[in-house]
């Protein structure tokens, strides 16, 4: 569904390039070659981020593998061997980001080739239980097939960009006598699709960032839920988060194209934090203080469930 | 003649259902097998941990021999236990009895601070951690696969090809079953 969102989005870039610029598109000629273009382009960074974009994300952030000599790695592989064994998964890599700021993310291609990132101040902070709550979530990110979805979408977000910063220029320089001449032959009709398109140019980035941050705040929720499923003990989560709310922000090695990946936003934006329209519009993140709250009602649930039982 | 490649079709696709059907039931099989086998690759690990653990405290712990001793006879009891039910029972009585003693660990504070028993403490807990993940994962695969064997019409296939239910894990100890008091008054 996002998927098709986007290339439909990234095909109207093009499609517009090719009427209103290159003029391959109009009564007489049909040769979308923008059109193909900006498709290919898009699906072609969204597949070499497949292949190698989790090695790139985790070198970015200076990741390197946990190593089971030291007590605290040692606890985190136990941790993560154990959610591996609930949720039935092959075991994901194991890397730690040396940033005493708490956070987490997970990433990969597939359940089967998924690494699992920690920052050093998560495991300095969290006690085991809430380490487990974190694991737990980031497991579910990798049993959902979430760390796939939204590295491409990532992908295809940046291709968006691009092709529209591309065409921006493009009709700044040096493109008006060719407009004139394929927008004549459109008339009225062309005239109104020419302002939609440069609109839409115009706006591609925030349109881009707004599918691209709700798809990661549904999946954050899913997430959640899922992870509580895999420890049983919803509260383990949401103590965890409680305490990453109050850590401070920002997670200095994690830059801003990995942002969406993490358990809580790492760019220390206070948009995450703040309830509202704004916050549910713009952030990567739903608010933590919905997620918490989310994750005691499920634990208030189970226990009903469990005591009537 | 038409009627015929009518009936001829029907057949088949009733053929193909039932190969499925049953595929998909022996895959599932297969995965509550592996789920059990999981179980007892984590018990057979807290067996080999627990030796460790013990001679590393012995010496500091003159004086809950007792303990160690209860500890040690469990684990013992456990390896020779035969069946499922009898084993569960005796894996569960080795649980109280490590809990008990690491319950006592807390009481010495030159143990409390040692390496090697932090990290023994460390690999029991993660073992036992483990042991319960592979039980609620072989109950949660062992209730899939019931599931499907005994909804209609699946049953029909299930019966046919005598695949029967399988057993659900569950627990031994009565104070087990308690529930855990959960605090839900996380504070602001």
């Amino acid at each position: 569904m996002v998927m098709l969102a986007f290339v439909l989005f990234l095909a109207f870039i093009g499609l517009g390039f090719d009427s209103f610029y290159l003029g391959t598109v109009n009564e007489d000629v049909f040769l979308p070659l923008g059109t193909l273009l900006a498709v290919t382009f898009g699906s072609g960074s969204a597949l070499w981020s497949l292949q190698s974009g989790a090695k790139a994300v985790l070198r970015s952030t200076g990741a390197v593998p946990a190593d089971p000599s030291v007590p605290g790695h040692k606890q985190l592989l136990n941790v993560v061997e154990e959610m591996t064994i609930a949720s039935g998964l092959p075991r994901p890599s194991v890397y730690i980001i040396p940033d005493s700021d708490p956070n987490a993310f997970a990433t990969g291609k597939n359940p089967e080739k998924s690494s699992i990132a920690v920052t050093q101040g998560m495991l300095d902070t969290l006690t085991r239980e809430e380490l487990q709550g974190v694991v737990a979530h980031e497991m579910s990110h990798i049993r959902n097939y979430d760390i796939r979805l939204m590295t491409v979408v990532a992908a295809l977000f940046g291709a968006i960009l691009l092709l529209a910063d591309w065409a921006r220029r493009s009709m700044w320089y040096g493109g008006g006598s060719r407009r004139k001449r394929s927008s004549a032959g459109g008339g009225g009709l062309g005239a109104i699709l020419l302002i939609v398109w440069l609109i839409g140019i115009i706006l591609a980035p925030l349109i881009g960032q707004l599918m691209a941050m709700a798809v990661s705040r549904k999946r954050e929720y899913l997430a959640d839920a899922s992870g509580a499923e895999l420890t049983r003990n919803p509260l383990g989560l949401a103590s965890a988060l409680k305490k990453l709310e109050s850590a401070s922000p920002p997670t200095a090695s994690i830059k801003r194209g990995a942002a969406h990946l993490c358990i809580v936003d790492p760019l220390g934006k206070n948009i995450n934090s703040k309830e509202g329209f704004t916050a549910e519009l713009f952030g990567t993140h739903p608010p933590i203080e919905k997620r918490i709250i989310a994750l005691q009602a499920m634990a208030y649930r189970y226990r009903a469930v469990t005591t009537s039982a | 003649m038409i009627i015929f490649y009518i009936f001829l079709g029907l057949v088949i696709l009733l053929a193909l259902w039932v190969i499925a059907k049953y595929n998909g039931l022996v895959t599932l099989r297969n995965q509550v097998t592996n789920g059990w086998k999981q179980i007892d690759v984590q018990l057979k690990r807290r067996h080999d941990l627990i030796p460790n653990l013990v001679n590393t405290v012995k010496g500091q712990m003159e004086f809950e021999q007792d303990t160690l001793e209860k500890v040690i006879q469990a684990r013992n009891a456990a390896i020779s236990a035969k069946g499922v039910a009898d084993s569960a029972a005796k894996e569960d009585m080795l649980t109280s009895a490590l809990s008990k003693l690491f319950a006592l660990v807390e009481n010495y504070p030159t143990l409390r601070s040692n390496e090697n028993v932090k990290q023994l403490q460390e690999e029991l807990t993660s073992t036992e951690n483990k042991i319960s993940f592979a039980r609620q994962f072989y109950n949660d695969i062992a209730t899939k696969f019931n599931i499907a064997q005994q909804v209609f019409p699946a049953n029909i296939i299930a019966s046919m090809f005598n695949i029967k239910p399988a057993e659900l894990f569950e627990i031994q100890v009565a104070a087990e079953r308690e529930v855990p008091t959960v605090n839900l008054s996380l504070k602001k």
